[in-house]
């Protein structure tokens, strides 16, 4: 497999009245080409930030990259000025944001807020930029493209919408593609065209996603690769199968346990007790030792390193270190462990 | 879970005029029952009309049509400030967003003892005090959170502030509204947990409004499911989701992305379609297994009937 996009020990922070706040704390990470990178966390754990930090549409300041390198295809993006970032956004990576209600321009015309990435990046003109975006429309599912192109924001949809800001992301084929909690704003039918949308036109351009959400359920859909994040750094990276049926941190057990599995009975869900912390002092040693009861004393003083689970599975917590006590991860994630890995198809299968 | 109603709906209607011709019929023609203790659990996507549906219970509008009778009385319909008040210390609601729904210039305690000051319920300074505190408690926050204002709260300790105020007037009957959609899925679990701890506490019964389905079937003993202003479907939780009968239901549940890579990769979604029904009459409310309501006609209701047979 070969490599997209190398991020290096990326650091992020915002100068604030009250301080520093380190919002990412040192991420290490890479996309390969092709495939679907998911970052899960809860909000405040950097995920947006890293993303938007790739694409440096941090505001600077307050904002500002520490330190770190973000390799993409060799060129360090960290060392870029404007100019040259204003050449690969929209046209090599795009984004694709959250909310589908303010990331389009409500006094632009639909067909003309897609066809401004093709006029700038690809010099096309009026006539063939036209016959892209209908084609792109087509592409994205949305029907009468003819129309369509002429109408405001305000007369689609919210998942229209989003279809929408799907075709701008992808009108210059982007080898790269970042979505911010896409579908996070969408009812549970539309969420699930959306996302075999977006998969489905992976899969024709071969682009490589990054795809960044809280919701388990949609990672399992779409991911090849999940990072877990907490508190500015990632916890957790695997496949989609290392993560979900052979998770190793607590924090990620946590994140699993606290999800109601639809055949789970009355017994009470597994909580994450506390909040996440204040990055603008973060704690010393891990992170999440406070909210952690299997945290140790090392834990409070000294931050684990990324400890090799196998070649695709890293975490970084003491508990993988060999000389940490042997622990089970709690009844509720145990039970999604193992149900996952043989009945749960079936039981799936007389649903419907 | 006893079988006495606490709340009744019979045939509620709210609909909103939007111009001089144009009517929305966000709830058109609602029937259910909320039985005592029970967790009453009400999904649909958006704008199907559930969250109308809940403060249309609670009076927050003035239903157009329909009653609903609680502990045997209608809510609806002429009433004096006394009889008001003893609907409003019975029924409390719960608000979807924590940081709309808390006064920002108000404190915490001032925020919690508002119900009970307007009822009267605690006649000296102490009383309230000493009550604020144990309410708190309860909600899994402290004491010395009281004389603080919700800004300096996180999403998680706000949303049990709001919970915290509906409890002080010692309610029979909770409407919450989307109560967890807001918060983070660690925060989520935390604030289920406590709804269902008070619940057996204090013998509460819950209408939960939600659009996530795996959190509904979680928390609710039955479950109704509304498109467009009207219940297509309405049976115990568990039954519904292994036997979902009404066409939108299943594509409801089909659409649910759950957290577990070997499912997902297999699952086909099925599509809804209104337009394949059956339109030679109005579609009725139906039992097709015991406890196990569809909308449907006649004709479905012979279908449904013979594809998903009578009980077990």
């Amino acid at each position: 497999m070969e490599k997209l996009l190398e991020v290096k020990n990326m650091h992020v922070s915002f100068d604030t009245y009250g301080g520093e706040v380190k919002a990412v704390r040192g991420v290490n990470f890479d996309v390969n080409k092709g495939e679907t990178l998911a970052i899960v966390g809860e909000s405040g754990s950097g995920k947006s930030v890293t993303t938007k930090a790739l694409m440096q549409l941090i505001p600077q300041p307050p904002g500002r990259i520490k330190e770190g390198e973000i390799l993409f295809e060799g060129r360090d993006l960290a060392k870029m000025n404007e100019k040259q970032m204003q050449k690969i956004r929209g046209k090599e990576i795009s984004m694709i944001f959250q909310d589908p209600m303010t990331s389009l321009n409500p006094t632009m015309k639909v067909g003309n807020q897609i066809m401004e990435g093709l006029i700038k990046h690809q010099k096309m003109s009026k006539a063939q930029a036209r016959k892209r975006v209908s084609e792109l429309l087509e592409l994205v599912g949305i029907p009468d493209a003819e129309n369509r192109i002429n109408q405001y924001p305000h007369q689609f949809s919210g998942g229209m919408r989003q279809r929408v800001v799907v075709a701008i992301a992808l009108a210059c084929n982007p080898k790269l593609l970042i979505a911010d909690e896409p579908t996070t704003a969408l009812d549970v039918t539309i969420q699930a065209q959306i996302l075999e949308l977006m998969k489905d036109i992976q899969k024709k351009t071969d682009s490589a996603t990054i795809f960044i959400t809280h919701d388990l359920g949609v990672v399992a859909n779409v991911a090849d690769r999940v990072a877990v994040m907490y508190a500015g750094k990632i916890v957790e990276i695997g496949t989609v199968d290392d993560i979900f049926y052979n998770p190793q941190h607590p924090y990620t057990w946590g994140l699993l346990g606290s999800m109601p599995s639809l055949d789970s009975e009355d017994e009470e869900l597994y909580a994450i007790p506390g909040s996440p912390p204040d990055l603008l002092n973060p704690p010393k040693g891990d992170a999440f030792a406070a909210r952690n009861e299997y945290a140790m004393k090392i834990d409070f003083e000294q931050e684990p390193p990324m400890f090799k689970v196998s070649d695709t599975h890293y975490a970084a917590t003491w508990l993988l270190h060999e000389n940490a006590p042997k622990i089970e991860p709690p009844e509720a994630v145990k039970k999604r462990m193992e149900g996952n890995a043989n009945g749960s198809s079936s039981s799936e299968g007389e649903r419907i | 879970m006893s079988q006495e109603k606490l709340v009744e709906i019979k045939n509620l209607k709210q609909h909103f005029k939007t111009g001089r011709h144009s009517v929305v019929k966000a709830v058109d023609g609602l029937n259910f029952n909320i039985y005592k203790g029970e967790t009453f659990g009400l999904v649909g996507e958006s704008g199907c009309g559930k969250s109308t549906t809940g403060r249309t219970i609670i009076r927050l509008y003035d239903a157009t049509d329909g009653e609903v009778i609680f502990d045997g009385e209608n809510v609806h319909g002429k009433k004096s400030r006394e009889q008001l008040k003893k609907f409003n210390r019975e029924m409390q609601m719960i608000f979807q967003d924590p940081y709309a729904s808390l006064n920002p210039r108000m404190k915490v305690a001032d925020i919690i003892a508002e119900g009970m000051d307007i009822h009267g319920l605690e006649k000296d300074a102490k009383g309230r005090e000493s009550r604020v505190h144990e309410l708190l408690e309860t909600v899994g926050l402290n004491k010395e959170h009281a004389n603080r204002y919700p800004h300096e709260f996180s999403g998680g300790q706000r949303q049990r502030i709001g919970i915290a105020r509906a409890l002080a007037v010692d309610p029979s009957f909770i409407i919450a509204d989307e109560p967890i959609s807001a918060l983070d899925v660690s925060i989520q679990a935390q604030v289920v947990n406590l709804l269902k701890k008070l619940q057996e506490e204090k013998n509460l019964t819950y209408l939960f409004i939600a659009h996530d389905l795996s959190m509904v079937k979680y928390i609710s003993d039955r479950i109704g499911v509304m498109y467009f202003g009207k219940m297509v479907e309405l049976a115990d939780a568990d039954e519904l989701y292994k036997h979902p009968i009404h066409p939108y239901t299943q594509s409801l549940l089909s659409a649910i992305p759950l957290p577990d890579p070997d499912y997902e990769r297999t699952r086909e979604r099925f599509t809804y379609d209104p337009n394949n029904h059956d339109t030679s009459e109005e579609p009725e409310f139906r039992e097709v297994r015991p406890g196990h309501y569809v909308l449907c006609t006649t004709k479905e209701f012979e279908q449904y009937q013979r594809e998903h047979g009578t009980g077990k």
